[in-house]
């Protein structure tokens, strides 16, 4: 497992002093804000913690010292109780991230159905391994665990959103275009892919008004309504559609 | 063939915008379940989600109206609805395409199971590695307030429902009901000990349900079209129709929306065959990674509850990954094993152990430096996890080594002396690889 910050020799937990650094006041004054909103969502403040952490990553880039302490402090708990949350789920980065992060699926299903070829390729062509950023602060490379997009494996996520049915070629594609600072249009999502920032602050549960760009669906998730419509085959009480259509032209 | 697709929750997916309130209730008859419902007596409601025999979706397969039927008597202090929507068992792919297409099927299921047990607030827990369907959850929510489906005194009935989507942060562990509570809690998420269950004491320890996506998904038809409908599709035992995920190995992979007890030889048939004709299944899961691998010889084995536990499975999730003559499955179980390894909480010493070490001994298996007991200490490590452990991740770890052992013992016997991937070049299972060699 990858350590938060730095673990020393004695075992302690090593956050970098820059990230302790305080906030500029405006920024905290908004940080607090938004926290405060968050909070309101629960009958019980504790709640917050996921989100809020979100939040610290939408400001911060990744899981700060300062971040953690404005987390204690807000919820009443100590730096230790947050610290611990923040170390067991995978989502909040213990070092500065990257601009996006990609993560290619190397859970069973995707990686024999080529996850494996494609996380070698863009693993060699950046130069970095798991959960390690490119020189220009654009990419962090992760591999990931099932996303629940199986239908459409081998699969990879670009700050969480779907690129489905990938190739070695179209993974190194998106990677030198992310570079390269060029718009990428998820396979199912919105127009383009948000940066690391603001899908933070998205998760965080501020909506970013995108939910109506994208496909309703992809085509594997399709393929039975297709067919079934393509035979005329419906729910028992739904009125049986013309069976015109053609499944695979 | 006998069995034919029913197009129920996925009716609708791929349509023009068909994840707005507009399209839901156009096409699908939106919240006239939930109209129905609140002139309803709560308790019929219940009495009406047992009689139509809707087992949980989540995997465990549950009756869902008997779960909701244990929440103690109201109190007047809050009790609360939890759906889980932490889809992360490795092969389960329904509940993510469900939201982001249909998401207000489930808002209207949260609404009418809320008004059903007595619950005002509302929570879906989603897992936060899939922004788009976190926005479309989060429009649906907003949707449905600006049309009076929530908030406060819904529809004129004195019901008030808020509800809030919360986005987790990376954690399979979460989709376990008690740890998922924990989570929500603000806290790591670890399992709780039960009992007490959630019924009696879940969220900040009140009388709480928590639901899987489809199961609540799956409410609005029974309360419109009834329990009897519902009852018409399925098997004796395992009534409905369920989303069933094809993977891996077949022409069209995707969802497949079917009643209860169909054959994963007619899902096949119907997702174009096998990928390559030439190359025959191997094994495959019928619900994710932690429930037994199958063989060919279970292609006519019903797909409902019952009949997959009495041929030595679990029916879990549907989540039906195929995979074929090509692959390794010393190479597809020792994959399986490092995800169990990396999701293991850390609670319990089989489980954190364990893992541990069926990873080591698997992945020299894989590399072809097996030692000859190694096949007894996996034997042995799993039978000193399984009932062992505190919860059932430990459990669904040992699934695909035992039962990949049994089915296939000599290609573990092989490891002791020859890489899998020299035995099965991976190149042959992948998408592209497999294009060229078609076409050459
Ligand atoms: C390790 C583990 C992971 C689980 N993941 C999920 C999940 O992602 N979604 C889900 O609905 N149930 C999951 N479950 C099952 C839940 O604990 C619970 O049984 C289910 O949410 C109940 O809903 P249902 O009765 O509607 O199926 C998981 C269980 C375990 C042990
Ligand atoms: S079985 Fe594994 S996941 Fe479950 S409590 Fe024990 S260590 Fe945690
Ligand atoms: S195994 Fe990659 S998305 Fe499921």
């Amino acid at each position: 497992m990858a350590q938060f910050g730095e673990q020393t020799a004695s075992g302690h937990l090593h956050v970098s002093p820059e990230s302790k650094a305080p906030y500029d006041a405006d920024v905290l004054a908004q940080l607090r804000a938004d926290a405060e909103t968050i909070i309101a969502r629960y009958p019980v403040p504790r709640s917050a913690l996921l989100p809020m952490l979100h939040l610290v990553q939408s400001v911060d880039g990744y899981i700060t010292g300062r971040g953690i302490a404005v987390c204690a402090e807000m919820l009443d708990l100590t730096l230790a109780e947050v610290s611990a949350v923040a170390t067991f789920y995978t989502q909040y980065k213990r070092h500065p991230n990257g601009e996006y992060t990609v993560g290619v699926c190397t859970n069973t299903l995707c990686a024999i159905m080529g996850g494996d070829e494609i996380w070698q390729s863009v693993s060699e062509h950046l130069g970095i391994g798991h959960d390690e950023t490119t020189a220009d602060g654009k990419i962090t490379l992760e591999r990931i665990e099932c996303n629940a997009a199986c239908d459409y494996a081998p699969v990879v996520m670009t700050n969480w959103e779907f690129f489905d049915n990938q190739t070695p070629e179209s993974t190194v594609q998106l990677v030198d275009d992310l570079r390269a600072g060029k718009d990428v249009t998820p396979t199912r999502g919105p127009n383009k892919v948000c940066t690391f920032k603001q899908t933070s602050r998205l998760l965080a549960g501020f909506n970013d008004g995108l939910a109506d760009e994208g496909v309703s669906a992809g085509p594997a998730s399709t393929e039975g309504t297709r067919l079934a419509r393509a035979k005329g085959w419906v729910a028992p009480g739904d009125d049986a559609p013309q069976a015109n259509e053609e499944v695979h032209p | 063939m006998s069995t034919t697709l029913t197009p129920i929750l996925t009716k609708t997916w791929g349509e023009d915008r068909s994840w707005t309130l507009e399209s839901y209730e156009r096409t699908q008859q939106g919240y006239q379940g939930l109209r129905a419902a609140l002139g309803r007596e709560r308790d019929d409601l219940v009495q009406a989600l047992k009689d139509s025999g809707l087992r949980g979706r989540g995997g465990a397969g549950f009756p869902t109206g008997m779960k909701w039927g244990f929440l103690p008597p109201d109190d007047g202090k809050p009790r609360y609805l939890v759906v889980n929507a932490d889809e992360s068992e490795p092969g389960t792919c329904k509940d993510i395409p469900l939201m982001m297409a249909n998401p207000q099927v489930l808002i209207e299921g949260v609404a009418i199971t809320s008004f059903a047990i007595r619950c005002n607030h509302a929570f879906i827990y989603l897992r936060g590695e899939v922004a788009h369907v976190y926005r479309r959850l989060l429009r649906a929510v907003e949707e449905a307030y600006a049309a009076g489906h929530l908030g406060k005194n819904i529809h004129g009935s004195g019901f008030d429902l808020d509800v809030t989507v919360h986005a987790g942060a990376g954690a399979y562990i979460c989709g376990e009901e008690t740890a998922l509570l924990d989570s929500l809690e603000g806290r790591r998420g670890q399992p709780r000990l039960k009992p007490p269950f959630p019924a009696v004491a879940g969220l900040y320890s009140r009388p709480t349900v928590v639901n899987n996506v489809e199961s609540i998904a799956s409410v609005p038809g029974i309360a419109l079209h009834g329990a009897d409908w519902f009852g018409s599709m399925g098997t004796e035992k395992s009534k409905g129709f369920g989303i069933f995920s094809l993977s891996g190995h077949v022409k069209r992979p995707g969802q497949y929306e079917a009643p209860m007890g169909i054959t994963l030889r007619e899902l096949i048939d119907m997702a174009g065959g096998m990928r390559d004709p030439e190359k025959a299944l191997k094994f495959w899961t019928p619900g994710g990674s932690s429930t037994p691998i199958f063989t060919a010889e279970h292609l006519d084995v019903p797909l409902d509850f019952d009949s997959v536990a009495s041929a030595g499975s679990m029916l879990g999730t549907r989540a039906l990954q195929i995979f074929d003559e090509t692959v390794s499955v010393v190479r597809a179980v020792s994959r399986w094993t490092d995800f169990y390894m990396h999701e293991s909480c850390g609670k319990c010493t089989p489980c954190r152990e364990g893992t541990w070490w069926l990873s080591q001994i698997l992945h020299r298996i894989e590399a072809g430096q097996g030692l000859q007991e190694d096949i007894d200490k996996l034997l042995d490590i799993c039978d000193n996890i399984l009932g062992r452990a505190f919860c059932a991740l430990g459990d669904g770890a040992t699934s695909p080594i035992t039962s990949a052992i049994q089915y296939f013992r000599e290609e573990f016997e092989a490891g002791m002396h020859t890489p899998a991937a020299e035995l099965f070049p991976p190149a042959a299972s992948t998408l592209f690889g497999s294009k060229e060699s078609v076409s050459a």
